[in-house]
């Protein structure tokens, strides 16, 4: 039975204090939460905050669910930026990688680049961007991709220049060719660097679409909690931002998950780094 | 079969100053020959083996293989390293399989060869496991496997069992003996172990450090087949004797005793 499913039948197939203290364990987080809320709704009421300043999680629901079709839209046009900005910064930045281990002349000349992008703030890119790429998705899938893929390239060149030398003799002494010693050896070591970058990514590919839909866009959660305090609906705001948290856990989720499905040495193997 | 004249090997430490690893080597390994290379540690015997690999080039002095000239790694050498070097990710027999796979030659035909390296290691059963779950000495007897799949006729091993202890070290010895008992190969084979070297070889070569070079080779007129028992022989102590003496006359420490 996979843990925190349902504690109640936890504790009816296996009752002891193995499984009640594992159900409690499963549970906490989630009681947590739910005391927070309570707490929030509770303080909200009694000290009677107006809604525009800190809305009671109560209000931030009615508000959010009055307008679902609305909702849904913004939403689902942020799940694609952050798709489209992450995929893309995961295509680019694989290759770039295994380019810039490849030789010291490459990495020479690309390197500098790479610093040179990555310490220009994206925020401030975004309006140029938008006057280059037009008033459309491009320029948020951009900045999206932008914010991202500099942590990604540096995860799996580290992953792909930290293959200790003995599997390099390996290679070497079996004359493998480049393109093998990369197939064979350095990507499958490279896979738990590539998975760190992977999780940071996707974080701030969330980071990115927001800001992307900040600067200039008509769709999109950022837009939507910008629109909403303009015109003091802070409640909806607080439901855009909600649903925003909910959507980066569910994407650094699926990331741990892809790893431990497929790649299950890659989690947590001592003797793998060691 | 190996050849080694004049070879010296100079490396350059950070510091820019120049360390002198081997000097002047001259040795001769016939085919089919078990050499054991035996001396303290910084002998440059490790290095030895890398330049016989053609991992690394010398700075002096030239290496044959066979009358041909080693200028990198050959295809027909296996190498066993002192750690098993298993690649984490990949079973038991693809890790067998790994030096083919890496060559580019097809895998399918060699899988029952594999499987049978595997039995005569007392690995059977062991084919789908990953690397991580075995023992120490079960993830050398695999990474022997792989340096044996192409069925090289020379085999160089830097201190394969160092890693191990004693009495998994004592099994795979024998078991070493066994394998080349049944395949005659060229075998070199790099320890500090002097019981293990006068067991294993027909010529013990005994080296000294700093710099690296060859002090003497001893040939070792035990009997064959080898076993521990052997150790009690005169012939047995008499040049275990002499190797301990070799190594530890040459020696430029301060004594304790």
């Amino acid at each position: 039975m996979p843990e925190g499913s349902n504690p109640a039948v936890e504790l009816d197939l296996d009752d002891g204090p193995g499984a009640l203290s594992r159900a409690l364990r499963a549970a906490t987080p989630w009681i947590a939460v739910v005391v927070l809320f309570l707490l929030w709704e509770l303080g909200v009421r009694a000290f009677r905050v107006p809604d525009y300043l800190l809305p009671a999680p109560s209000a931030i629901w009615t508000e959010t669910a009055a307008i679902p079709g609305a909702v849904w839209g913004h939403t689902w046009a942020t799940i694609k930026t952050i798709s489209y900005g992450f995929l893309l910064a995961v295509v680019v930045s694989l290759p770039l990688a295994v380019l810039v281990t490849a030789s010291p002349a490459v990495a020479n000349s690309i390197y500098p680049l790479l610093v040179l992008v990555q310490s220009i703030p994206k925020v401030a890119l975004a309006p140029v961007l938008v006057v280059a790429l037009g008033a459309n998705e491009m320029p948020r899938i951009v900045v999206t991709f932008l914010v991202c893929f500099f942590p990604l390239v540096i995860s799996v060149a580290a992953g792909l220049l930290s293959v200790p030398a003995e599997y390099i003799e390996l290679c070497r002494s079996c004359r493998a060719s480049r393109w093998r010693e990369l197939w064979r050896v350095r990507l499958p070591y490279a896979v738990p660097f590539i998975f760190s970058g992977l999780k940071v990514a996707i974080t701030l590919a969330v980071v990115g679409a927001v800001v992307g839909e900040f600067v200039a866009s008509d769709v999109g959660l950022g837009y939507l909690i910008q629109s909403s305090t303009a015109f003091f609906k802070t409640p909806l705001a607080f439901g855009a931002i909600v649903i925003l948290a909910v959507i980066g856990i569910v994407l650094f989720q699926a990331v741990v998950t892809i790893e431990r499905l497929f790649f299950p040495w890659s989690v947590s193997d001592d003797r793998f780094r060691g | 079969m190996i050849e080694l004249r004049g070879v010296s090997q100079v490396f350059r430490s950070r510091d820019r100053e120049k360390v002198v690893a081997l000097h002047d080597i001259a040795l001769d390994v016939a085919e089919n020959e078990f050499v054991c290379i035996v001396g303290p540690s910084g002998c440059g015997k490790s290095t030895l083996l890398r330049l016989v690999a053609g991992l690394i080039e010398p700075t002096r002095g030239g290496i044959s293989v066979g009358g041909v000239p080693v200028t990198r790694p050959r295809e027909d050498v296996g190498i066993v390293f002192q750690k098993p070097t298993l690649l984490p990710w990949a079973s038991v027999l693809d890790n067998v399989l790994m030096p083919l796979k890496l060559m580019g030659r097809p895998t399918a035909q060699a899988r029952p060869r594999a499987q049978e390296l595997l039995r005569m290691v007392g690995l059977e059963g062991f084919e789908s496991r990953l690397p991580g779950e075995l023992s120490g000495g079960m993830q050398q007897r695999a990474a022997i496997c792989r340096a044996l799949i192409h069925d090289p006729p020379i085999l160089l091993m830097d201190e394969p069992f160092g890693a191990l202890d004693a009495l998994t070290r004592e099994e795979m010895t024998l078991e070493l003996l066994e394998i080349w008992q049944r395949r005659r190969k060229t075998i070199v084979f790099v320890t500090h172990s002097i019981t293990e070297a006068v067991l294993l070889a027909d010529k013990v070569v005994v080296m000294s450090a700093r710099p690296g070079r060859i002090v003497q080779v001893l040939d070792v007129d035990v009997p064959r087949p080898r076993a521990f028992e052997q150790e009690a022989l005169p012939a047995f102590q008499r040049i275990a004797g002499t190797v301990r003496a070799l190594i530890f006359s040459n020696r430029r420490l301060p004594r304790d005793a």
